[in-house]
């Protein structure tokens, strides 16, 4: 989770002399060349491989140039939408997305207010860790027919499934990151005399900013994979859905499309939530 | 309440509650502080010199007996007590600047305006001379500086009493040396009265007013009281060959390496070697090699 390496940012220099920037370009250049190319050679020699073993008489799955033919049509007009469960792949990540959005705001919401609680109490974490403990293993598709009998509908069920499965890291993360607070921020509040609110604004939270956002990561990673499989079981509409269908009408290049998008936007959440937790946290979080 | 005793200890004990019952930790404690003095509480490790300034402080309430400042009992922690970590304790997601506001912006939040405060503020950075480095963050500036920091935050608090908790313990002997001279010249001009935690016989003679020697725990009390009769400003270098500057130490030294010798049990932790001071003592040293 932590990444040792950075790209240096390259500072514009306002009466940019000429040598400055070759160096800056060369600097760019060098970075390009250690950050870029060897994913770029690994990804190349990857599909190479994919390519020879899906063109072999016989095989299962499509290589990557029949993908790309087979589903030209979802690549190139995503947003399509011809009534029904016939839309474009972004109409189906965007369902999914916005229900991302609503269980994982809401397990924010909820968990980092447990966590405060069982942070800051003692007998807040004795009475409820035991029940932390046993809910959080409990997996995220287990809680989905439970969840189905009780809201008698697949929509909130798949928001619940989404908070119940994110909820535990932040929790979790939360209090222990109020627990480690150190003693002596206690007591420069204490001499000071900040009160119970601005104690909890200008020290708690910011102190245990790095623990709650690592919490926060964690969570929304586990959202995005909840998500998936609880829209393959409850139909409808999102990408979960969209990957069983294909399935169940053969479609192998849609589905290969679909794993593509769903990899790249759980990448992108991931950054999402360590950017803000990098400019929140002023550089203290990892990144 | 008088000038003589500005702020009194008296007849504090101290027992914490742990594993294998009761641990006594201080007995007796009883002393009366003028207005304006430099008092320095030496003893040996774990003897609860700390806790004294704790209890001071309020931040730790003594099991028994109590603690008046300016006629008042001290009972909770608060801004005419401020404190200076041995560890500097700034917040780490706070700038130079925001670190002292804090302090400054709660305490004076009814009394000056906003634009009173920030030049308060910005005057206490400059009398650390952090005034260059308002936008650091704690990550950013040197252990010298950040000890710089926490002292400006206290100084801005207007305390009645400035406690200092080995301020000048995590820093290198050349640090330590500016620090201590700063300190001692910040004290001169603004009068406070201030009690620090040290255990460098050096640090105390040549700061102090008068060195309160502990005796080692369990039950710690005062062992021995001693007036530093040194004329201000005192010079480290030319101390270094003072008979009466010569004469305090050894009788501190005496008090702490042969009346009250530490007696490690077996299998203790190994205690970390100090860092090389730059003391009078090694001043003088140097000179005569």
């Amino acid at each position: 989770m932590h990444s040792s390496e950075f790209i240096e940012p390259i500072r514009i220099a306002t009466p940019a002399a000429p040598g400055v920037v070759r160096a800056a370009l060369a600097r760019a250049g060098r970075g390009f060349m250690t950050h870029v190319v060897p994913p770029l050679v690994i990804i190349g020699i990857l599909v190479l491989i994919w390519q020879m073993l899906g063109s072999r008489p016989g095989a299962a799955l499509p290589p990557p140039t029949k993908v790309v033919q087979d589903t030209l049509e979802l690549i190139v007009s995503p947003f399509y939408d011809r009534g029904g469960n016939d839309v474009g792949i972004a109409w189906q990540l965007l369902a999914s997305l916005k229900r991302v959005a609503y269980g994982y705001s809401l397990a924010v919401l909820v968990g980092v207010s447990l966590g405060v609680l069982v942070g800051q109490s003692t007998w807040a974490l004795r009475a409820l860790d035991p029940l932390f403990q046993v809910l959080r293993t409990v997996p995220p598709l287990a809680w989905l027919p439970i969840s189905l009998a009780g809201f008698r509908d697949g929509h909130p069920s798949a928001i619940f499934v989404i908070f119940i499965t994110s909820i535990w890291p932040i929790i979790i993360n939360t209090s222990i990151g109020i627990r480690n607070i150190p003693e002596d921020y206690r007591n420069v509040a204490k001499v000071v005399r900040l009160n119970g609110i601005e104690y909890f604004a200008k020290i708690m939270l910011p102190a245990a900013a790095p623990f709650i956002f690592s919490g926060l990561r964690i969570g929304v990673g586990l959202s995005w994979l909840a998500i998936i499989a609880a829209e393959m079981l409850i139909g409808g509409v999102g990408i979960g859905f969209f990957i069983w269908d294909a399935w169940n009408s053969s479609r192998i290049s849609d589905i290969i499309l679909a794993l593509f998008y769903v990899g790249l936007i759980g990448f992108a959440l991931d950054r999402i939530v360590a950017f803000i937790a990098n400019k929140v946290t002023r550089g203290t979080a990892a990144s | 309440m008088s000038n003589q005793n500005y702020l009194s200890i008296s007849r504090v004990d101290m027992t914490f509650a742990g594993a294998g019952g009761a641990h006594p930790v201080l007995a007796g404690i009883s002393l009366d502080v003028r207005r304006g003095e430099y008092i320095s509480l030496i003893g040996h490790s774990g003897c609860g010199k700390s806790t004294v300034l704790s209890i001071v402080a309020g931040l730790l309430k003594a099991t028994s007996g109590g603690v008046i400042l300016d006629g008042r009992e001290v009972n909770e922690p608060g801004p005419d007590r401020a404190v200076v970590f041995q560890n500097h304790s700034l917040l780490p997601w706070l700038t130079v600047y925001q670190n002292v506001a804090i302090a400054a912006d709660k305490i004076f939040k009814g009394s000056r305006t906003a634009a009173e405060r920030r030049e308060w503020v910005l005057h206490n950075l400059a009398m650390v001379n952090m005034a260059h480095a308002l936008d650091r963050l704690p990550s950013e500036i040197s252990g010298g500086m950040k000890q710089r920091v926490g002292i400006a935050r206290a100084l801005s608090m207007e305390p009645k009493v400035l406690l200092l908790d080995e301020p000048f313990g995590a820093l290198d002997a050349l640090t330590r040396a500016r620090l201590q001279d700063e300190v001692v010249r910040i004290q001169s001009g603004l009068g406070n009265t201030v009690m620090m935690i040290t255990h460098d016989v050096d640090e105390a003679v040549l700061m102090s007013d008068r060195v309160v020697m502990m005796t080692n725990g369990p039950s710690a009390t005062i062992g021995q009281v001693l007036g530093i009769p040194l004329p201000r400003p005192r010079n480290r270098i030319a101390l270094a060959e003072d008979a009466t500057y010569n004469r305090c130490r050894q009788e501190i030294l005496t008090f702490l390496y042969e009346k009250q010798r530490k007696v490690e049990p077996v299998g203790a932790r190994t205690s970390r070697p100090m860092p090389p001071m730059l003391t009078p003592s090694a001043i003088a040293a140097m000179k005569l090699a």
